[in-house]
């Protein structure tokens, strides 16, 4: 029996109302050589919007590297997973929950970190860490500040409950996503390399069986209507496709889950994200090389009364949908109950390559699941270059007055200490358990966070660690979008490597406005092919990742923000380093030099309210140089702390470690520029370095050998941060008190 | 449609008691300063929770004082609406 | 000596508590919430963690659970048991220890290090009266109130173990989460049920040195160990 059909006018009408193109339409229905059902249309609309196809961005993201040493599985999985020693794996993947947090912060953050949460432990890893990437509007609006605490209170929420630590990520604030907040979440699994498990169905005959929560009405359309679409004033009236998380629900999940793999009672696990049963089933099938075939009525439902296709497209959260073999039924049946656990057959592997919907006896969709997965469009979208990069580009900065005497400067440098991007983010990662597991050796507040590798309370603790950092400066990608990709990863890799990690590859979320704009294009394959380059260059691959179109609202783009999240492996975790100073009387060194480069600054940005400007160089080969020279020293065991140098220059970097050290410096700048060059310029390849008096010719030593420029600075002491010139002249004079109380009150 | 002759539905509101602080309201008697609201004495915010089945008020009255309410900090009041 | 830890299904500290009597060179067992009886252990902790989800208030559900007749009866007869975070909620709600735990006052949640004044001793500290000792805080709902008559009463029977304070010991009243008098712990008349909020399974491991500077945390299980192994 099949399910009522539509007229060839009506599914045409009802498939451009669910945003696809007519000639995707016409596409469908030669695939199916008949006209599509309902469930149908509703299914092929889901897994080929721009969300789940990633049809505007394909091509040009095979630009990446993907292999590597370590890699164990790159893209096109729920998560890209690296070797990290001695058997030991970790799995990781960052990915965008823009839109759904920008009508309903708490649940849209909160579904978020449970969504890439999933996406971990269906690879059989089990969640150590979450970072997060957010970006807001500036905090003077209050809808802003609700925003900002919403998303922070549901990141918490959800992932306090879980017992994953959240252990670093970085926020902005900036006009340009005042109506599209950026909620990108990432987390990291740890397994043993054998214990990999990929998300495929096989073994005709086996059961389809769906572990979890209920099935309601929530999120039916997520990734068609918030994902890929642009934002307009009516998001309001969007809030019943926003999901609601059940953190509780998704611990036990993982726990059943891991409990299931590792007794190998599971054929092939993944999970419902978005498009929910249709995305989760066909993309099983799909890289199974099977068919499926699913009764939406062995469903549990949460509401009456649900069409077929309402079950197939539900966002309901925290489900799982796992392939069984009948030997091994009734135990995956006990474990679940075991954990409070729903679990119910819906389904079998069948050899058709069909994905066949039915409700009981009447069957609603029967489509070749590989045309769900894999056979969407591939869009090539127009590109223009947009004008204003050229008027931006030539502002000339010295037009500006610059502060110039010791009073005006420390007043500069206290106003970016207490600046919204530049200062303490405490008020934030207080909010976040970031230490459940003990394995967190270098908490949030410094460049990166570490990560013991152990087996908390399970199995075998080590001595390796990871360290982990997000960046993404989205005012540099949208003044220079190559070089600003180039600077995020060059930034991410920088904070890993003052940690004490060797960058070992990379997870992106690439957040951009609409693609089908040809400007928006442009700005998107300059980054991804910037960020590309960067990639070889520092050898390390991308191994997952999600982009993100529409961030729009009003009718203009977000800056374009491709943020990276970058892994990195110690040997060792006693050689973590913090960015604190030490001990009084260590020698204060500059790894790089400084040149004017105020463009896109923080600087520019706080104190004259402009984004504007040539962004600063980025020489790759340099960038490698510095980073490798200090996981030398670090290695060799001869410094005491390290901080990148970037947002608000060296001042802020040297405020920093003496305000988290609590004592403060005596510098001297050894360069000719002017005074707010040398303090605030936000030049590339920089890090600050202390080491004991006693290791400082070793130090230099290790420098000039590696061909790395650098300077000593001063050293650590006194109850002031006191920056001078070459000459003697006092550029800042501020008590270390002073800068903590304008850097740790900002966001209070 | 079930049946519904023998269920009774009731309306519990649960509380603080007298004299412990409910750190939710004195949250939102802030807000509502903050934004302009005046001439406000005290706002206190609790649970309310809906109850159907075929129960007595004595029942509910028990798993109030077990489970749904905790006597050391919170008060309930039980109101049977059909 | 072997711990039981209790497992429900929402801990998530279980296996942090495992981790730092395991480094300090003790047995331990995981006990399922299911169980009746808690088997041969000498002491039980409850764990940090959202108990069954905690929707409806920490620890309420818990309370009913099997195990927590196992442990109400281990408790009775003297057994030492530590509550820690949600153990201390669900402690007051199995009224095991006197009084609740309620929302922050700031109504966020809080997870950073803090500075404990150690008020008097229990089965599970005994340090001078005065010792400061760092451990940090991980809960949103960790507000500790009562009545005044059993507050009067904890101070007569010096039942308040731990009281928040500033990092010299001083200023004892500013909780950073609201509580009562500054209770950070608190331990029943017999002095073998303590319930505390911070977290000592984190500071015992000396990795924690590099995100507290101290490994506070140990005390609470040696003085367990000195005294029942």
């Amino acid at each position: 029996m099949c399910a009522a059909e539509l007229t060839p006018e009506r599914a045409l009408e009802l498939a451009v109302e669910l945003g696809l193109k007519p000639d995707e339409y016409e596409r469908i229905a030669e695939i199916l050589g008949r006209t599509p059902t309902i469930t149908e249309l509703y299914m092929y609309s889901l897994m080929w919007s721009e969300h789940c196809s990633y049809k505007h961005s394909r091509k040009h993201l095979s630009l990446f590297p993907t292999k590597g040493p370590h890699v164990l599985q790159g893209p096109g999985e729920n998560a890209g997973v690296i070797s990290v020693g001695d058997g030991w794996a970790v799995a990781f993947k960052m990915e965008s929950h823009n839109h759904p947090s920008a009508i309903e912060p708490y649940e849209g953050a909160a579904t978020g970190v449970g969504g890439i949460i999933r996406d971990i432990f269906t690879m059989g890893a089990r969640p150590i860490a979450s970072l997060n990437s957010l970006r807001f509007g500036t905090l003077d609006s209050p809808r802003q500040r609700y925003l900002l605490e919403g998303a922070v209170a549901g990141i918490g929420g959800y992932g306090n409950c879980l017992g994953v630590p959240t252990v670093g990520g970085e926020v902005y604030f900036e006009k340009a996503y005042e109506g599209n907040c950026l909620i990108n979440a990432m987390a990291i699994g740890l397994m043993r390399e054998e214990n990999l498990i990929r998300a495929q169905a096989s073994g005709v005959g086996n059961h389809v069986v769906l572990i979890g929560s209920t099935t309601g009405r929530d999120g039916i359309g997520g990734a068609s209507v918030l994902a890929s679409q642009e934002f307009d004033e009516g998001a309001e009236a969007k809030r019943p496709a926003v999901q609601v998380g059940d953190p509780f629900e998704e611990k036990l999940l993982i726990e059943a889950c891991l409990e299931l793999l590792e007794r190998r009672l599971l054929v092939g696990l993944g999970d419902l994200g978005a498009a929910g049963l249709t995305s989760s089933a066909s993309e099983m099938a799909s890289r199974g090389g099977v068919g499926l075939d699913i009764d939406v009525a062995q469903v549990p439902r949460r509401e009456p009364n649900m069409q077929p296709f309402e079950v197939m497209v539900s966002e309901s959260q925290e489900r799982m949908l796992a392939v069984v073999e009948p030997s091994h039924l009734q135990e995956v049946f006990d474990v679940c109950t075991r954990w409070g656990l729903r679990s119910t057959v819906i389904g079998t592997v069948t050899d058709t390559g069909n994905f066949v919907v039915r409700d009981a006896d009447v069957v609603h969709a029967e489509i070749p699941a590989r045309s769900l997965a894999d056979d969407a469009p591939i869009y090539d979208p127009a590109m223009s270059r947009p004008a204003y990069l050229d008027e931006l580009a030539a502002f000339d900065i010295d037009t500006l007055e610059h502060p110039v005497t010791v009073e005006e400067l420390n007043n500069t440098l206290l106003t970016l200490l207490g600046s919204a991007n530049i200062c303490s983010r405490r008020a934030i990662y207080e909010q976040y358990d970031h230490q459940v597991q003990n394995n967190t050796v270098v908490v949030p507040g410094s460049d990166a966070a570490v990560i013991r590798i152990g087996d908390t309370g399970r199995g075998e603790m080590t001595e390796r660690a990871i360290a982990a950092a997000t960046d993404g400066n989205g005012r540099y990608v949208y003044l220079n979008p190559y070089r600003g990709a180039q600077i995020a990863l060059a930034e991410a890799t920088r904070n890993v490597t003052c940690a004490g990690g060797e960058p070992a590859a990379v997870t992106d979320c690439l957040n951009f406005g609409n693609p089908e704009k040809p400007e928006v294009y442009w700005t998107f394959y300059e980054a991804v092919r910037g960020l590309a380059d960067a990639c070889h260059s520092f050898e390390v691959p991308v191994i997952s990742g999600n982009v993100s179109f529409y961030n729009e609202s009003f009718g203009n783009p977000i800056y374009p923000t491709p943020i990276v999240g970058v892994v990195g492996l110690l040997d060792h975790v006693d050689e973590a380093c913090t960015l604190a100073f030490k001990h009084v009387g260590d020698t204060i060194i500059l790894v790089g030099e400084t040149a004017a480069e105020l463009g896109g600054s923080e600087y520019l940005n706080t104190i004259h309210g402009m984004v504007a400007g040539e962004i600063p160089a980025l020489d790759l080969e340099r960038e490698r140089a510095v980073q490798q020279a200090v996981r030398t020293l670090i290695r060799t065991g001869l410094l005491t702390a390290t901080h990148d140098c970037s947002d608000g220059g060296i001042a802020v970097a040297l405020a920093e470690s003496a305000i988290v050290g609590g004592m403060g410096c005596t510098v001297t700048l050894p360069t000719a520029l002017a005074p707010h060059e040398s303090l605030f310029s936000e030049t590339q390849s920089r890090v600050v370095v202390t080491c004991a008096p006693e290791d400082r010719v070793c130090v230099l030593d290790t420098l000039c050998a590696a061909a790395v420029p650098h300077h000593i600075l001063g050293e650590v002491g006194g109850d002031h941060v006191s920056i001078n010139d070459t000459e003697g002249t006092s550029l800042i004079d501020v008590p270390v008190t002073a800068c903590a109380t304008a850097w740790e009150s900002a966001l209070q | 449609m079930t049946d519904t002759a023998s269920k009774t539905r009731y309306h519990i509101y649960v509380t603080s008691r007298e004299g412990i602080f409910d750190p939710a309201g004195a949250t939102a008697l802030r807000g509502l300063g903050q934004i302009g609201f005046t001439g406000i004495d005290d706002v206190k915010i609790g649970k309310f929770i809906e109850l159907e089945g075929d129960v007595s008020a004595e029942q509910v009255d028990e798993m109030c004082a077990k489970l749904l309410a905790n006597p050391v900090i919170e008060d309930y009041r039980i109101v049977e609406v059909g | 000596m072997r711990f039981g830890i209790v497992r429900f299904p929402g801990s998530n500290c279980e296996q942090d508590v495992a981790h730092a009597v395991t480094y300090l060179e003790q047995d331990f067992t995981y006990i399922w919430h299911e169980e009746t009886s808690l088997g041969e252990v000498d002491a039980v902790v409850l764990p940090g963690g959202f108990s069954y989800g905690d929707y409806l208030r920490c620890g309420a559900v818990a309370r009913f659970s099997p195990v927590m007749e196992a442990v109400t009866r281990f408790a009775h007869e003297g057994g030492p048991v530590l509550g820690i975070c949600n153990g201390f909620q669900i402690l007051t709600e199995a009224r095991l220890l006197p009084g609740a735990l309620i929302r922050n006052e700031q109504m966020k949640f809080i997870c950073k290090p803090v500075s404990l004044r150690v008020e008097a001793s229990c089965d599970w500290l005994d340090k001078p009266q005065g010792t400061v000792l760092t451990v940090p805080i991980n809960h949103g709902e960790g507000n500790y109130v009562c009545d005044e008559r059993t507050l009067a009463q904890l101070h007569a029977s010096n039942q308040v173990i731990v009281r928040y304070c500033a990092p010299d010991g001083s200023d004892i009243a500013r909780a950073p989460n609201g509580a009562t008098d500054g209770i950070a712990g608190i331990c029943n008349e017999q002095r073998n049920v303590f319930g505390l909020m911070p977290h000592p399974e984190r500071v015992t491991d000396p990795i924690s040195e590099n995100n507290t500077g101290c490994t506070d945390g140990a005390t609470f299980f040696t003085t367990v160990i000195e005294r029942f192994a």
